[in-house]
């Protein structure tokens, strides 16, 4: 049985740009703005780092570890990790664990994306080294999403109508909840009827269905738990980091069904195992998970078992996951508002659940927490790498 | 007894109705529609529906040659005869030829194949002729031009309509070419045409063969004469040559439009259709001279109707109209606006030679252990990696190979995707369940994007990707399954 790395590793500091359209920065700026921001909240220099970590998914920010030269940190090891959309929340489970075993004793995790220079509203896809002359199924992310609504819609008998409104009733709530959050790329609230009734995207996934593509950076401290309060009076642990990647199997294997994602409910299983988490819909105060699209958030909370499955319509009608929810799911807006600069996006949702567990959420600020929990996805719902993080004090 | 075993089919799903060309030019209306291939069709791909259709029960192991005959194949320097045997799954000990560059292709083809079985080179032979001529627009080979394919096997066994004899002339003289670099059907004055190339030739021929059989038009069932541009010259030629009406076979010419090389077999498929034992079918097809042939139906023929080939019956009234302008974006006659984004991926030719029988035959793999089906597409986001080790059972290299091409399926999942960059939106991206196990990621083409559904049966169909640097990209796509 592998050790568990509860309470065996603190964040001690973090740091996160605005997130949106950000024609004036580069990768290496949001990289630069993100941990000097997190040395400061951390109060060391940044000689203090003995390594680090720098999760980025495209090349644009030069390959391996060079990507953080920017920093100028003096002869340090420093690691490029990418695992697709999951890049940010791996890149802070490599720092953790390097600190956990003692190879070091402050460690770095930087993510960051540059999405807005490719001048194309979506993410390109990647066939590194050419193709096999048929690379070319002309499948964006919105439509690979979107299969996973029309199965759903299919397999619990939910008319198209009722089911966009189930889906258009989260994004009215995360954008409220984004609104209230100034690091947010997006400030608009939004109805359910503007939801429902925006341009689609692919069937049946409408604009408003869809989360942004926006730059941005965020970056986390961490030390050993021992230390932490050498450093600061309030610093946040980690109760788990566990990730999970499929065989790839759900495009293959007909018995994929297309309604649930199989990486999700395991690695919450395991997260929950880690952290001693008996009921999450009980026990877990607060999420920030991957709704890169509408369908995936209903999904998730129904593999992370904040739901029943097939019956996340009702809690979220029920207005479970609002901010003044029994829990509230995406407290500082989500990728819904911040958009989702791959490599960064894991980090800054670690960063809500920091601010909110120091009571610096501001307006969003939620009361009576005490486990907040990450979920991150890297790829698509049949074939991905899901990683999920809880914190707490 | 040498003659044709089996027969398909194929008529493109899309059709223009020939209005729109005069209200786009001008001129004068002519009545009727036209059929077209989609975006995603060639010669090549329409050549492997309808041999696909003339295989319907038949083993692709088992025969020994394919030729291609068209004059709009999509190589001009490449064998694209491989391709479609390739993708037919086909051995690779066999007679692979293209007959291409003349209107009468498709009957050089049967000609040699035929030959090629009574000299005993080989058991059988599958012919395939395909045609996706263009016409200028706003010119009469526009309107007139069809698309469609047609697929015999000839053999000596199981023998559906004999061959009794067979008539050739040759002739330089032509009223329509193309030069090497032409797109476009260039013709000389139509009456050239029709009076000095069409009229005189066809006859020299018929007459020709019934002198050789020793028969008259009066023993002959059914004259089968390839299309001329102007339809009205068809049935002056027939009656010229002694038929009556009601022996001239239909010339589709209000419902597909002439189809050069692959017009004489297209109605020659027709032909069988209606016919019963006994029965004396006269195929004739110009081009450059003609050829004409003589068979006889069998009895065999009873059999074979009772088999599930589409043929033209089966294609022919399953059809949507596309609008002229689409018609024009797909042939590339009108520039259209970019998708703003990065281009695709380069294709790879070392990458296709390896996964090859992923690619153009869809083959996936059968684990010898636990006796799981599975089809991995040998690219894509997200670990679209070969199989080499099992996922059900996890066993290492222990496979045998195991064909999807011919399985039936139905859709799992689907979206209409507009922000993909394609040529026929909105993206009709599906996963499909097949019948025996296995799923597979593909494009829907085809299709009445308001009519897929959870659930839906397709079957798959060999079509083209995209077209990279003079590399057709072959592929395989879900199509709903036509009537």
């Amino acid at each position: 049985m592998p050790e568990s790395i509860k309470d065996k590793v603190a964040i001690i500091g973090m740091g996160c740009t605005k997130f949106g359209e950000l024609w004036d920065k580069s990768v290496s700026d949001l990289m630069v703005d993100a941990a000097y921001e997190a040395y400061e909240d951390a109060g060391i220099e940044p000689k203090d780092i003995d390594a680090a970590w720098v999760g980025n998914w495209q090349e644009v920010s030069g390959m391996a570890g060079l990507g953080l030269a920017g920093l100028r940190l003096q002869y340090k090891p420093i690691t490029r990790v990418e695992n697709m959309c999951a890049t940010g929340t791996d890149a802070l489970r490599n720092a953790s664990y390097a600190v956990a075993c003692g190879a070091c004793d402050i460690a770095l995790a930087v993510g960051a994306e540059k999405l807005k220079d490719m001048g194309y509203a979506g993410l390109i896809s990647v066939s590194p080294g050419g193709t096999t002359a048929t690379g070319g199924i002309s499948t964006t992310a919105p439509a690979i999403f979107a299969m996973l609504a029309t199965r759903y819609f299919s397999r619990y008998n939910i008319p198209p109508d009722d089911g966009k409104r189930m889906l258009a009733r989260l994004s009215v709530k995360s954008h409220h909840n984004g609104n209230l959050n100034p690091k947010a790329h997006f400030h608009k609230e939004i109805t359910v009827e503007q939801a429902m009734n925006a341009p689609i995207i692919a069937w049946p996934l409408g604009l408003f269905d869809c989360c942004g593509v926006s730059d941005g950076s965020a970056a986390a401290i961490v030390c050993r738990a021992a230390d932490a309060k050498k450093f600061r009076q309030d610093p946040v642990f980690i109760k788990s980091i566990r990730m999970c990647v499929g065989p790839a199997e759900g495009p293959v294997k007909p018995e994929y069904d297309f309604t649930h994602v199989e990486e999700t409910y395991r690695a919450g299983l395991a997260a929950y195992a880690e952290a001693g988490v008996k009921n999450p819909r009980k026990e877990i105060s607060m999420a920030e998970v991957h709704d890169c699209f509408s369908i995936t958030e209903a999904v998730i909370m129904e593999d992370l078992q904040f739901s029943p499955r097939g019956k996340v319509k009702e809690d979220i009608e029920s207005g479970f996951f609002d901010l003044d929810g029994g829990l509230p799911v995406q407290p500082d807006g989500g990728l819904k508002c911040f958009g989702h600069p791959v490599g960064a996006t894991g980090l800054r949702m670690v960063y809500e659940m920091y601010l909110q567990l120091q009571g610096k959420a501001g307006p969003r600020q939620l009361k009576n927490i005490n486990l907040g929990l990450t979920h991150n996805q890297g790829a698509m719902p049949p074939a991905c790498t899901i990683a999920v993080c809880i914190v707490g004090r | 007894m040498v003659g044709i075993t089996s027969y398909g089919a194929y008529i493109p799903y899309n059709r223009v109705v020939r209005e729109e060309f005069y209200k786009a030019w001008g001129g004068f209306p002519i009545p009727g529609e036209k059929a077209v291939a989609s975006y995603d069709e060639d010669a090549v791909t329409m050549a492997w529906d309808a041999a696909n259709d003339c295989l319907s029960g038949v083993d692709p192991k088992k025969v020994d040659g394919l030729y291609l005959a068209t004059t709009c194949a999509p190589y001009k320097e490449k064998q694209n005869s491989t391709i479609v045997a390739t993708a037919l799954d086909m051995r690779d000990d066999i007679r692979t030829a293209d007959f291409c560059n003349s209107l009468r292709a498709g009957t050089e083809a049967l000609s040699a194949a035929v030959d090629a079985v009574k000299a005993g080179s080989v058991k059988n032979m599958l012919v395939t002729a395909a045609e996706t001529r263009m016409g200028a627009p706003a010119g009469m080979g526009e309107a007139m031009y069809g698309d469609g394919a047609a697929a015999f096997l000839i053999g000596d066994t199981n023998v559906i309509a004999e061959l009794l004899g067979s008539y050739s002339v040759s002739d330089e003289y032509a009223g329509e070419w193309r030069a090497h670099d032409d797109h476009f059907v260039r013709a000389w004055e139509d009456r050239h045409i029709l009076d000095e190339g069409y009229s005189e030739q066809l006859p020299k021929a018929i007459e020709g063969l019934m002198k050789k059989c020793k028969v008259k038009a009066k023993d002959i069932t059914k004259l089968v004469l390839s299309s001329p541009m102007d339809i009205r010259r068809h049935g002056k030629v027939a009656v010229g040559a002694g038929f009556g009406i009601e022996q001239i076979q239909e010339a589709f010419f209000m419902t597909i439009g002439t189809c050069g090389a692959a017009m004489g077999m297209m109605m020659m498929v027709a032909a069988l259709e209606e016919s019963k034992p006994g029965d004396k079918i006269l195929l004739a097809q110009y081009g450059n001279g003609a050829d004409a042939f003589l068979f006889q139906v069998t009895e065999e023929m009873a059999k074979k109707k009772a088999k599930a080939h589409r043929g033209i019956k089966g294609f022919i009234n399953s059809k949507r109209i596309l609008p002229y302008y689409t018609f024009l974006r797909w042939r590339g006659l009108v520039p259209v606006e970019r998708m703003r984004r990065p281009e695709i991926p380069f294709a790879s030719l070392t990458a296709l030679k390896r996964s090859r029988k992923e690619v153009l035959g869809l083959y996936g793999k059968k684990c010898l252990t636990c006796g799981h089906v599975m089809y991995q597409m040998p690219f894509g986001i997200g670990g679209m990696t070969p199989i080499r080790v099992c996922y059900y059972c996890q066993t290492k290299d222990n496979f045998e190979d195991y064909r999807f091409a011919d399985k039936k399926a139905k859709v799992c999942t689907y979206s209409l995707d507009l922000l993909a960059d394609v040529i026929d939106p909105p993206g009709t991206p599906v996963f499909v369940d097949f019948e025996g196990g296995g799923r597979g990621w593909f494009d829907m083409t085809d299709r009445d994007p308001a009519q897929v559904k959870v659930d839906m049966p397709v079957e798959m169909v060999f079509r083209k990707l995209f077209f990279d640097r003079g590399i057709h990209n072959y592929y395989w796509k879900a199509r709903p399954v036509r009537a």
